[in-house]
């Protein structure tokens, strides 16, 4: 398996991540006070040119992965209250630490404790989760 | 050169920076198949360090097979030290006059741009507050199987309904902690 495509793809994920201030816990206060279109304006026009893009792939058929295997689309397990539960609860800890997970990651790359601290209730979290799953309505 | 470098640290507009996280989508998929997430990495790191006496199933698969998703974790630490350290932003951070008014309300300091210093930095409240906040983001992104990347970007860009009920379920939980908690949670710093 060839992993240096994916780490050059995740570093230039956490750039964009700083550079965009999608980490900055400001720019998302700012968002849930609808107080600037900033990242507003990111969300679609990344949500689009995903779109977009996964729209040409898939027109380009004969396109084939680095590996060379045909392109299939991942599909989301199927599912309801899980998702609808899981975003409130991760919303409500967004709206305060004001960090999702891939801020999360470029932030203690940035050397804060503060997003060190989170990662660490992230792990906490994941594993309560995992021992609970059997008990929580999907 | 010098254009490229003041380019590399200043901030980017959401019309550049939109567009390069949507890009992930397909690039993760030219790359090999993958679902452009990270949330993902924070069960693969539980599943790396559980003991075998503990045992919890959901933690006992291989890991190693996700190992290309560590990698990109990796890379995204490695690119938030690039972005945020080396092209440190000299500027403060640019907010619209209604936050900038907000944060002095609260009595929050702009410094840094990227948390307030108290939940940055080594503070008692601080490490608290992250790590109960991080508790509910690890819970709920395990619980819904993706984070702001895998639902708000990959799910909504392949058209994907669950994805949608994540991304409602997400946006309300935030508007509810960040107009009922944070402002009363801020109160207590100072």
């Amino acid at each position: 398996m060839h992993l240096l495509p994916y780490l050059l793809a995740g570093l230039a994920f956490g750039f964009v991540m700083i550079k965009s201030e999608a980490a900055s816990w400001y720019r998302i206060m700012e968002m849930f006070y609808f107080q600037s279109f900033h990242m507003f304006g990111i969300m679609a026009s990344a949500i689009a040119t995903g779109l977009i893009g996964v729209l040409l792939l898939k027109r380009y058929g004969r396109l084939l992965t680095l590996d060379g295997e045909p392109i299939v689309i991942p599909q989301k397990a199927p599912g309801r209250w899980n998702y609808i539960f899981g975003g409130l609860i991760f919303g409500l800890g967004w709206g305060v630490i004001g960090l999702c997970p891939g801020p999360i990651f470029s932030l203690v790359g940035m050397g804060s404790i503060g997003a060190l601290a989170a990662l660490a209730g992230a792990l906490h979290g994941t594993w309560l989760y995992g021992l609970f799953k059997n008990r929580l309505p999907h | 050169m010098d254009t490229l470098i003041a380019w590399l640290h200043s901030p980017w507009p959401w019309y550049v920076s939109g567009p390069l996280i949507g890009l992930m989508v397909p690039l993760m998929l030219w790359i090999g198949n993958r679902s452009f997430g990270i949330s993902s990495n924070l069960r693969h790191l539980c599943a790396m360090t559980q003991p075998k006496s503990v045992g919890v199933d959901f933690f006992q698969y291989n890991w190693r097979e996700q190992s290309w998703s560590l990698v990109f974790a990796v890379g995204a630490v490695l690119g938030g030290f690039l972005a945020g350290i080396v092209f440190a932003n000299p500027e403060p951070i640019d907010l619209s006059i209604g936050a900038l008014t907000m944060f002095s309300y609260w009595n929050v300091p702009i410094a840094g741009g990227y948390l307030p210093p108290v939940l940055f930095d080594l503070t008692w409240m601080g490490v608290i507050v992250m790590f109960i906040g991080g508790v509910l983001v690890g819970f709920g992104t395990r619980y819904a199987s993706g984070c702001t990347s895998g639902h708000a970007i990959t799910g909504l860009s392949t058209l994907q309904l669950q994805s949608l009920l994540a991304v409602l379920g997400i946006f309300a939980g935030g508007l509810l902690s960040a107009h009922f908690i944070t402002p009363h949670l801020l109160s207590l710093f100072w």
